[in-house]
C-alpha cells in the first residue's frame, strides 16, 4: 500500500507476474494455463460477468423474477387455496383463482406505478407515473454512488449510513436558517452532499492508508451513523424539535423545499431532475474525465494501475468521496422534497440497501442505473399501490427484485432454464 | 523470485511469511494509554459520589457471594491507577523488544471495565451476574453465525449471507416448531434452512461464479422479502397454529450450575446455548485437528494444490458451506425458540453483519470469533444494563461502540487480519 519506496522495477515485475491472469479481461486467453482465475476485483470479475451476458437473458431473468412472485403471490392468496382443496373435481375454479389472484397483483402495481385507467381526468390517470419518477430520485442517485464505488472495484454498502448524515445536515440547514431561497436551498444540498462525501470518505481513507476492508468499514459506520444521527435527534440543542420528545427535529423550511416541477398536484420535486444531473455528471466523469479513466484503471487492476503512475489509495478516497456525495444526494432529496416534515432515523427508507440492487442491475454505468432505478421505483410506486387495493405485502417486491439481480448475474443459469443454446465458449 | 510464469501465485506468497515475523508494536501500549487517559478524564470531569455496589449472586445460588461495596471515586481511581500500571508494564515491555503477553491483555480489560462500571453506576448497584448471563444470551446469535462464517471462508467462500441464514432459521424454527410443538423439530427446521439459504449461495457462487460478496447481499434482501411477505400472509393471521413456537427450556447442570458466579453465567442455560459450547469446540477442533480440516484450509487456501493432491475442491466447498448454512440456522433458532416466543419481520435487525465483523475482527479463527461476538454481545447489553440504572453515558454511544470498535480492529490497530488467501474466488477446473 504505501508504494513510495518501491522501485518502478520491481513494480513491473509484480505486474509481470499477475500478466497472465490479469490479461483476461479481453477474453482472448491464450497464455499458458494459469493456477487460478485470481481477478484483481471481485467485484470487478462478476460486472463483467453480468456485461457478459446478452440482452434476452436479461429480459428472461425478469420473466423468470416475475414467474417466481406470481407463484408466491398465488400459494398464498386465499382463494386459491380454498378452490385448491377441490381442483379435480372443478379445475376451473382454481385457475380462474390463480388467474385473478395473480393478474390483479400486477394489474394493480401497473396502476400504481404508471397509468391509473380507472379515474377519469388525465392528470389523476397519470399521476402514479410521477410517482414512479418521484420515487425513482432517490434510487438513481444513490444507486450511482454504489455503482460509481464498483468501477474502482471498491463495494460500498454505507448507502445507509451516509444517507442518514447527509439528511441530518441538510435538514439541519433547513430548518436552523433564514436565508432566501436562491441561497437557502442550493446551500442544504450541498451540506448533505457533504456530509455523504466525509461519511464515505471515511472508509475511503481506511482503505487506502490501512487496506481496511470498506465493506466491513461501510458496514459498521452504518450503524455509527444510525446511533450518532438517533443521538443528535434526541438532544434538545442539537437536532431535536424544540419541545419535542420525540427524535424528530423540525421542519424543513419552506425556502429550502425541493419545488414541486409539475406544480401542485403532482408530488414529483426538483430531486428528479438532480439525480438525471447527476446521472450526466457521472456519465462525464467516467467517459470523459482524466479521474474516471484512473477510477476505471484502478477497478480493472489495482497493480498495474499502479505500475502506470496511478495513486491508488488517492483514488480509492476520491472516488468513496464522490460516491458519498452522490448517495447524500439521495438523503437531501428525501429531507428536502419527500418527507419534509422533519428529520427521522429512517429517512433512508431502504433505499441505502436498494441502491446496491439498482447499481447491480444497472451493471455499474451511468445510463443503465437510470433505467434500473425507474424500474425500481416503479415497483416500489405500484408496491403500495397493490398493497392498498389487493392486499399483498409490498415486501413481494423485494424478493422479485432480488431475484432479478440474482438471475441476471448468472446468465448460464437463466440459459439452462430456458434450454437456451450456451454462449460461444470463452 | 517473481519471474514471469515461473512462479505460480507470485504475490500471494510473501504475505504469510511477514504475518509471522513478530513485529515489535507500540499499538498495545498506545491504545492502553489512550484508554487510561480516557477512563482518568472522565473521572475528572465528573467526578463519581457514593458507592458502588457489584452483587456477585443471584438468590438461588447454592453458596452465594457477598455484595461488594466499594466507594465510588476511591475504587475507580484505585483502578485506573490499575490501568496506568499495566500501561507502564507494556512499555517496558515494549522497550525491551518483547510484547505483551496475554494475561496482561485481559487484567489490563477486566481492570478498566470495573472501573468504569464504578463510574458509570456510582451510588447504583451493578447486577454482574445479569450483565454476563444477558451478554451470553445476545451473544449465542452472533457466535453461531461468526462460526458459519469461518467455515465458509475457511473453504474459500465468502459468506455475506449470514443475516439471511440467520432469519430464515429464526423463520423455519418458528413455524416448524409452531406446527409440530417440538422445540427440538424447529431447531433442525433451522439448520435446514440454513442449509436452504448455503444451497443457493453456492449454486450461485460455486456453480456459476458469481461474485460471492454480491450473491450474499442479495441473497439477504431476498430472504427479509420472503420472510415477510409470508409473515404478513400466512404466519400472522394465522399466529395461534403458526406462530406461538414452543421455547427450550432452562436446564441448569447440576453441579456446575452452582458454581459462585461462573455457574448462573454459563451452566443454567437452555440446550441451544450448551450446543453452542460444543460446537465451538467441534468446528474449533475439526478445522485445526482433523484430516477434514486440512481438507476444508487446504481448499480455502490454495485450491489448485489441493485439486492436485485430489481432493475436490467445489464438493468440498459445497459439503462445508452447507454445514455453515446448518450451524448460522441453529443461531436464527436461538430467536424464535428461546428469545422470542414468536416470528417478526427483520428480527435479527443485521446481527449477521455483526457476526462477519467478528468473523474478521477474529482473524478466521474460530475460537477467536467467538470470542470477538462474545465481546460484541456484551457491548449490547451492557448499554442495556446502563440504560436501567440510569448512567451518565448516553445509550446510543453505547450501542455504537462494538462498531466503533470493529472499525478500529479492521483498520488495523489489532493487527492486520489477513483473509484466507483464495477466499472468495471461485474455483473454475481447467
Amino acid at each position: 500500500m504505501s508504494g513510495t519506496d518501491e522501485t518502478p522495477q520491481t513494480e513491473a515485475e509484480k505486474l509481470g507476474g499477475a500478466g497472465p491472469t490479469d490479461t483476461r479481461p479481453t477474453g482472448t486467453r491464450t497464455s499458458a494455463p494459469e493456477p487460478e482465475p485470481e481477478a484483481p476485483s471481485r467485484t470487478h470479475s462478476m460486472l463483467r460477468e453480468i456485461a457478459s451476458g446478452n440482452a434476452l437473458a436479461g429480459v428472461l431473468a425478469v420473466v423468470l423474477a416475475i414467474a417466481v412472485g406470481s407463484l408466491m403471490i398465488a400459494l398464498t392468496d386465499e382463494r386459491v387455496r380454498d378452490t385448491a382443496s377441490y381442483v379435480f373435481a372443478r379445475p376451473g375454479d382454481f385457475f380462474t383463482a390463480t388467474w385473478d389472484a395473480v393478474w390483479g397483483a400486477y394489474t394493480a402495481l401497473f396502476r400504481g406505478a404508471v397509468y391509473n385507467d380507472r379515474v377519469d381526468d388525465f392528470a389523476t390517470q397519470i399521476r402514479p407515473l410521477t410517482d414512479t419518477l418521484k420515487f425513482a430520485g432517490p434510487l438513481i442517485a444513490a444507486g450511482l454512488g454504489v455503482g460509481l464505488a464498483f468501477r474502482a472495484g471498491l463495494f460500498n454498502i454505507g448507502g445507509r449510513g451516509q444517507m442518514l448524515l447527509a439528511g441530518a445536515a441538510a435538514g439541519w440547514v433547513a430548518f436552523a436558517f433564514d436565508l432566501p431561497m436562491v441561497i437557502h436551498l442550493p446551500l442544504a444540498i450541498l451540506a448533505g452532499s457533504l456530509a455523504g462525501a466525509l461519511w464515505a470518505g471515511i472508509a475511503g481513507v481506511l482503505k487506502a492508508r490501512t487496506g481496511a476492508h470498506e465493506v466491513i468499514v461501510t458496514i459498521m459506520l452504518n450503524y455509527v451513523g444510525f446511533y450518532l444521527v438517533f443521538f443528535m435527534l434526541s438532544r434538545q440543542g442539537l437536532l431535536q424539535a424544540p419541545g419535542s420528545g420525540n427524535p424528530k427535529s423540525s421542519p424543513a423550511k419552506e425556502s429550502a423545499i425541493l419545488p414541486d416541477i409539475l406544480g401542485e398536484r403532482f408530488n414529483l420535486h426538483l430531486g428528479f431532475v438532480l439525480a438525471l444531473v447527476a446521472v450526466a455528471y457521472v456519465w462525464w466523469l467516467l467517459n470523459r474525465a482524466t479521474l474516471g479513466y484512473r477510477i476505471r484503471a484502478v477497478g480493472e487492476n489495482p497493480s498495474a494501475a499502479r505500475a502506470a503512475g496511478i495513486d491508488v489509495g488517492r483514488t480509492y478516497i476520491v472516488v468513496m468521496l464522490i460516491a458519498g456525495a452522490l448517495v447524500g444526494l439521495a438523503g437531501t432529496n428525501q429531507v428536502l422534497g419527500t418527507v419534509t416534515s422533519g428529520v427521522t432515523v429512517d429517512l433512508d427508507a431502504g433505499i441505502g440497501f436498494d441502491a446496491i440492487t439498482v447499481a447491480l442491475l444497472g451493471r455499474s454505468r451511468p445510463l443503465g442505473i437510470l433505467a434500473a432505478g425507474l424500474l425500481f421505483g416503479a415497483f416500489k410506486a405500484g408496491g403500495f399501490a397493490m398493497q392498498a387495493s389487493e392486499g399483498i405485502p409490498v415486501d413481494i417486491v423485494l424478493v422479485v427484485q432480488s431475484l432479478i439481480v440474482l438471475f441476471i448475474a448468472a446468465p448460464p443459469l437463466v440459459r439452462a432454464i430456458f434450454r437456451l443454446p450456451a454462449k460461444e465458449a470463452k | 523470485m517473481t519471474t514471469p510464469g515461473l512462479s505460480p501465485a507470485p504475490a500471494p506468497t510473501s504475505a504469510p511469511v511477514v504475518d509471522t515475523v513478530a513485529v515489535r508494536s507500540l499499538k498495545t501500549p498506545v491504545i492502553f494509554g489512550v484508554l487510561t487517559l480516557g477512563l482518568a478524564l472522565i473521572l475528572l470531569l465528573e467526578a463519581p459520589s457514593g458507592d458502588t455496589t457489584f452483587r456477585l449472586a443471584v438468590s438461588t445460588d447454592f453458596a452465594s457471594l457477598p455484595e461488594l461495596t466499594v466507594p465510588a471515586a476511591a475504587g475507580a481511581w484505585t483502578l485506573t491507577a490499575v490501568c496506568a500500571l499495566l500501561t507502564a508494564e507494556s512499555v517496558r515491555r515494549y522497550l525491551a523488544r518483547r510484547t505483551s503477553p496475554i494475561w496482561v491483555l485481559v487484567v489490563f480489560a477486566v481492570a478498566w471495565m470495573a472501573g468504569f462500571l464504578t463510574w458509570a453506576a456510582a451510588g447504583e448497584t451493578v447486577p454482574v451476574v445479569g450483565l454476563l448471563a444477558g451478554s451470553i444470551a445476545l451473544s449465542v446469535p452472533l457466535v453461531f453465525g461468526a462460526l458459519g462464517g469461518v467455515l465458509g471462508e475457511r473453504a474459500g467462500v465468502v459468506n455475506i449471507a449470514i443475516d439471511g441464514q440467520l432469519l430464515f432459521g429464526a423463520f423455519a424454527a418458528a413455524l416448524l416448531g409452531s406446527l409440530t410443538g417440538s422445540p427440538w423439530v424447529g431447531l433442525i427446521a433451522a439448520m435446514v434452512a440454513g442449509a436452504l439459504v448455503a444451497l443457493v449461495l453456492g449454486l450461485f457462487a460455486i456453480t456459476y461464479f458469481v461474485d460471492q460478496v454480491i450473491v450474499g447481499v442479495v441473497l439477504n434482501v431476498l430472504v427479509i422479502g420472503l420472510t415477510s411477505f409470508l409473515f404478513s400472509q400466512v404466519l400472522a393471521p394465522n399466529a395461534a397454529t403458526l406462530n406461538t413456537p414452543p421455547r427450550f427450556p432452562r436446564i441448569p447442570i447440576p453441579v456446575l450450575g452452582d458454581i459462585p458466579l461462573v455457574g448462573p453465567v454459563f451452566f443454567r442455560q437452555t440446550a441451544v446455548v450448551y450446543l453452542l459450547y460444543i460446537a465451538v469446540a467441534v468446528v474449533a477442533f475439526a478445522l485445526y485437528r482433523t484430516r477434514w480440516g486440512l481438507r476444508v484450509r487446504a481448499v480455502g487456501e490454495h485450491p489448485l494444490a489441493a485439486d492436485t493432491v485430489g481432493i475436490k475442491v467445489n464438493r468440498t466447498r459445497y459439503r462445508t458451506i452447507l454445514l455453515a448454512g446448518a450451524v448460522a440456522g441453529m443461531g436464527g433458532a436461538f430467536y424464535t425458540l428461546v428469545s422470542v416466543p414468536q416470528f417478526n419481520r427483520e428480527m435479527t435487525g443485521g446481527a449477521g453483519y455483526i457476526a462477519l465483523a467478528a468473523v474478521i475482527f477474529g482473524k478466521w479463527d474460530p475460537i477467536r470469533a467467538t470470542l470477538a461476538a462474545l465481546l460484541f454481545g456484551f457491548a449490547s447489553n451492557l448499554q442495556g444494563v446502563l440504560a436501567v440504572i440510569g448512567s451518565p453515558v448516553p445509550s446510543q454511544f453505547m450501542l455504537m461502540l462494538p462498531y466503533v470498535i470493529t472499525i478500529f480492529a479492521v483498520a488495523g490497530l489489532v493487527g492486520r487480519s489477513r483473509p484466507p488467501a483464495a477466499d472468495g474466488v471461485p474455483y473454475r477446473k481447467e
